[in-house]
């Protein structure tokens, strides 16, 4: 047992939660003390978050320790982490619980903390009042302290002992007891993606705090515009790796579970989506304010709404609220209460704060003409914010059944029945309106603008817009009016951004960030409208089975059932399931599982015959080498013309422990088209198979016979001294048949036994092919005839049922997801700079 | 009129838009009783029912029918009024299927039988403190 270390993380949590506390204090008073002790109070406030920094460092540490040096007496170490996950994914455990992941924000944030406490001396004391506050929350949350005489627990630690937290009774008689392993990592969350979404995604998170704390020092201190300028670079690079989190987040899905796309509208989804579509508008608007000065307000309103729907998104996500209507939310730790009060302390605080000082702030502009950058900068942000609204509306609903509960009635609202129709119905013209709006921003950008002028700078755009639209559409076939509709605003907006762009990339470089940003938006539109939209099933099969009478036949099979070793064909590829693989452990490859045999170790396996992947031989005959048990790999091959097009390996892991079936998908990349294949049902090992009745054959050595309609010749008959399992005496006869079949691809070979033990006492041991689905059986032998009697079964053949997408252009949907990246990268280089 | 003044009645009818589609496109949790209900009167919004699968008394499922091709199949689920419904739905049997402790279908009626568009299922292990394997 290692207490010391599970101590030692607990006394860094304690000591975060107060010195961010203390820090929080000090700052306070060095804002109204004397002159004289001004300083010290900020030296203390400093020295405090820098205590505050050290411990949470301190508890990423130790938490790390235990679970890479598999300390499983610890509850994290042994319900997120095993003695066999690989070394990479160790760190993915890190914030597969709530706690990690609570950890992970407050250390990203604890990090631009001190940044900002070095780089802003100016607005030090309120922006580091604000960081504080928020780290004594995030604190609260792991801290595990149970106040004595009430009961009450405040946080859930993520060092509290197996024992502490389980209650089973092997404690009991055993408290110094320790598993030998642990529980495992989900299997979905073993993939790269999830090494790095996560920090990626809280990075995002912790970025939405630097703007919230300018803003709200801007408004306690009286300094209304001025926070504007330290606030705008952090609000785009936070716009940027939000953005990016959230699609590598979809980039995840897309690889990793099975439900055909990369969004799917879920709440955790819609509760992360909110937030970043209103930090995007905030940046617009900041960017106004500070080049023009007439949209403060309107900057005030959505950096703080930014930041809200961050801690409410939150609060969706990890109270348990969601319950019933997510597939992925984190499970209740007990921490609704804590969470409903820190979304609300900081909701509470700041509309008091911009209340008390609405009536000062300057009013926005709001006359501004048609003809100005303000009026379409304005529209474009409220564009935005309706359509995080539409989002996040439907999404609360759980939360309206909940306080209608609170007041004793009763709702049985459920969540829309198809959400990614509904959502997309409404989403698509909101991305309609967005890409039309940002696309003629363009045009205002320098010069104050007239009807005449306009005309003039329009019209190249508009007939190039008008030309490749209609290219687009003759050659795509576009014909829902809709989506038409989508594609021709997806085109102008990088249309009238590359006009822009080529007029100005020569003169004034620094200032292309927002062109690219919104050309990678144009492009998203379209790789989205494509691949989602033009999105179908190519597993469909037309099989003439009607399910039910009084329904006709309008019900299309969407998957696909293949037998192993049958062709069939599916969006202008041969298809065929090959066999059940697993991964291997050290080296790059799959290996069959009817070409190994087991060992005691399931991670172990031996050889059977030569291990060949891809044309190269991987082990030889007999060797032992470590596999990963848990995931079964479907080698499904497509060929086009003959020629093996792609071997697609989906994935399968049975695991009662983790929710039982995880399906993973594999993706046949195109240039123009992913094609994406997941298997929807396979056949259990565990059954006993259901073997057809037997038939006989009577044949000598070198003859032909069929089984189950291969070709199959008895090459040999011959005494053995040993069988597996058996042990036989000096009188025991023992005789094994080999018998070779001719299948699809490859032979075979069955080698039943036939035995006479104890003195005339007559057994067979049957010999199976697993890939042929057939079992022959040496029933007996005639010496006089030379003939032997052979009896053969034939069952089911393996077989699986795939349902396979194709995913048009979805190519630039990613590509377009990178110069939108660049956009922002150009844009916040810029502002940093100033 | 001010154009701000028709751009914020625009925005709000734009958000009460919104509220009401919502409203209007949110689904309900009910039993199979209402399901019909709604049904013969000609609505048909796909609606969400939660119930549990028909089990005999050794505590075995009952009235599962799997598909020849095995691409569909059919159950049995009593709600919570104890109402019998055999569902149908167009996708193969998920594998953890038969352990799952509640289902939730979401689909309407065609006559007698009830199509599932989409099944959550609740299975015990996710949901339940997990046991400690003591023999590891």
């Amino acid at each position: 047992m290692h207490y010391f270390i599970g101590n030692l993380g607990h006394l860094f949590v304690i000591v975060s939660f107060v010195a961010s506390l203390v820090c929080a204090f000090a700052y306070w008073k060095s804002l109204y003390a004397t002159d004289t002790l001004k300083d010290s109070w900020q030296n203390n406030g400093r020295t405090a978050f820098y205590f505050h920094g050290l411990s949470v460092l301190g508890i990423v540490a130790v938490l790390f320790t235990i679970i890479s040096r598999h300390y499983f007496e610890y509850h994290y170490a042994y319900s997120h982490s095993s003695l066999h996950l690989p070394s990479q994914y160790m760190i993915s455990c890190f914030w597969e619980g709530q706690e990690g992941s609570f950890l992970l924000w407050m250390f990203w944030q604890a990090v631009l903390g001190i940044i900002l406490m070095n780089t802003q001396r100016a607005w030090e004391a309120p922006v580091m009042i604000v960081f504080a506050l928020v780290q004594a929350f995030l604190a609260s949350m792991i801290l595990g302290v149970v106040i004595p005489g009430l009961d009450f627990k405040i946080g859930s630690s993520p060092f509290i002992l197996l024992r502490d937290a389980m209650n089973d009774p092997i404690f009991k008689i055993n408290p110094e007891f320790i598993p030998k392993d642990g529980h495992g990592l989900n299997a979905l969350l073993q993939n790269y993606w999830m090494v790095i979404h996560p920090p990626t995604l809280f990075l995002g998170f912790a970025l939405t705090l630097p703007p919230f704390a300018f803003c709200i020092a801007g408004l306690w201190q009286k300094k209304y515009s001025e926070w504007i300028k330290p606030a705008l670079p952090w609000a785009l690079v936070g716009g940027a790796i939000l953005g990016l989190g959230i699609l590598m987040g979809g980039y995840w899905a897309y690889e990793t579970l099975s439900f055909g796309g990369y969004w799917n509208w879920d709440p955790v989804e819609n509760a992360i989506y909110v937030p970043w579509i209103v930090l995007i508008a905030a940046i617009h608007v900041m960017m106004l304010q500070k080049n023009k000065g007439t949209a403060l307000k309107t900057s005030i309103l959505l950096v703080v709404a930014t930041f809200i729907l961050i801690l409410y998104s939150t609060f969706l996500t990890r109270s348990g609220i969601l319950g019933d209507a997510s597939v992925h939310s984190f499970t209740d730790l007990g921490l609704s209460g804590q969470l409903l009060l820190y979304l609300l302390f900081f909701t509470v605080a700041s509309i008091i704060l911009m209340a008390r000082n609405w009536k000062k702030i300057q009013p926005d502009e709001k006359e501004s003409t048609v003809y100005t950058r303000e009026f379409w900068i304005f529209l474009g942000a409220t564009v935005l914010c309706l359509m995080g609204f539409q989002v996040l509306m439907p999404t609360s609903i759980p939360v309206y059944n909940k306080i209608i509960g609170l007041f004793g009635g009763h709702s049985n609202l459920a969540p829309p029945a198809n959400q990614i129709q509904f959502y997309s119905k409404f989403q698509l013209w909101f991305g309609v309106a967005v890409a039309l709006v940002s696309g003629t921003a363009q045009f205002f950008w320098w010069i104050k603008m007239d009807k005449e002028k306009l005309k003039k700078e329009f019209t190249v755009p508009a007939i190039s817009t008008l030309i490749i639209f209609a290219l687009v559409i003759a050659t795509t076939k576009i014909y829902d009016w809709s989506y038409m509709v989508l594609a021709f605003s997806g085109i102008y907006l990088i249309v009238s951004n590359a006009t822009f762009l080529s007029r100005t990339i020569k003169a004034n470089p620094g200032i292309s960030g927002g062109a690219l940003a919104h050309i990678g938006v144009g492009m998203m539109l379209i790789g989205i409208l494509y691949s989602a939209g033009y999105s179908k099933v190519v597993s469909l099969n037309n099989s003439g089975l009607i399910v039910n009478k009084d329904m006709g036949t309008d019900f299309n099979r969407d998957n696909l059932l293949l037998f192993i070793n049958e062709t069939k064909s599916m969006a202008g590829y041969d298809i065929e399931y090959r066999s059940e693989n697993l991964e291997l452990r050290n080296k790059n490859g799959y290996v069959r599982k009817n070409d190994i045999d087991p060992t005691s170790d399931p991670y172990r396996v031996v050889a059977n015959k030569d291990i060949v992947y891809q044309d190269k031989k991987l082990y030889a005959a007999r060797d032992t080498f470590e596999v990963y048990p848990e995931n079964t790999f479907y080698e499904i091959e497509m060929r086009k013309n003959g020629k093996v097009a792609a071997t697609l390996y989906p994935r399968i892991q049975i695991n009662p422990a983790m929710g039982g079936f995880l399906a993973s998908p594999d993706i046949k990349r195109n240039v123009d088209r992913d094609i994406y294949t997941h298997v929807s049902a396979m056949m259990s090992r565990e059954e006993e198979p259901h073997w057809g009745e037997m038939e006989e054959d009577t044949v000598k050595i070198g003859e032909n016979f069929f089984v189950n309609d291969y070709v199959a010749v008895l090459e040999k008959v011959e005494r053995i001294k040993k069988v597996e399992g058996l042990e036989l005496s000096e009188e025991d006869v023992a005789v094994q048949a080999k018998i070779k079949l001719q299948g699809e691809h490859e032979t075979f070979y069955a080698e039943p036994i036939f035995l006479i033990v104890d003195k005339n006492k007559p057994g067979v041991i049957p010999g199976e092919v697993n890939d042929l689905g057939v079992r022959i059986t040496l029933m007996n032998i005639f010496p006089q005839t030379g003939e032997f009697l052979l009896g053969t079964n034939a069952r089911q053949k393996d077989w699986v049922v795939i349902k396979a997408l194709e995913k048009p252009y979805i190519n630039i949907l990613w590509l377009g997801t990178g110069v939108l990246m660049i956009g922002f990268g150009v844009a916040a280089v810029r502002r940093i700079r100033q | 009129m001010k154009r701000s003044h028709i751009i914020a009645i625009v925005i709000i009818a734009v958000a009460i838009g919104i509220i009401v589609a919502t409203a209007g496109d949110a689904s309900t949790y009910v039993t199979f009783g209402q399901a019909k209900q709604m049904a013969s009167e000609g609505n048909t919004t796909a609606i969400h029912v939660v119930g549990q699968l028909k089990k005999d008394s050794a505590g075995h499922v009952v009235g599962l029918e799997n598909s020849i091709d095995k691409l569909s199949f059919s159950f049995v689920l009593v709600d919570d009024n104890k109402k019998e419904q055999q569902v149908l739905y167009n996708e193969p049997m998920p594998p953890d299927f038969l352990r799952s402790e509640k289902v939730v279908v979401i689909g309407g009626y065609q006559q007698d039988l009830f199509i599932a568009k989409k099944i959550l299922l609740k299975c015990p292990s996710k949901y339940q403190e997990q046991k400690l394997d003591a023999g590891v």
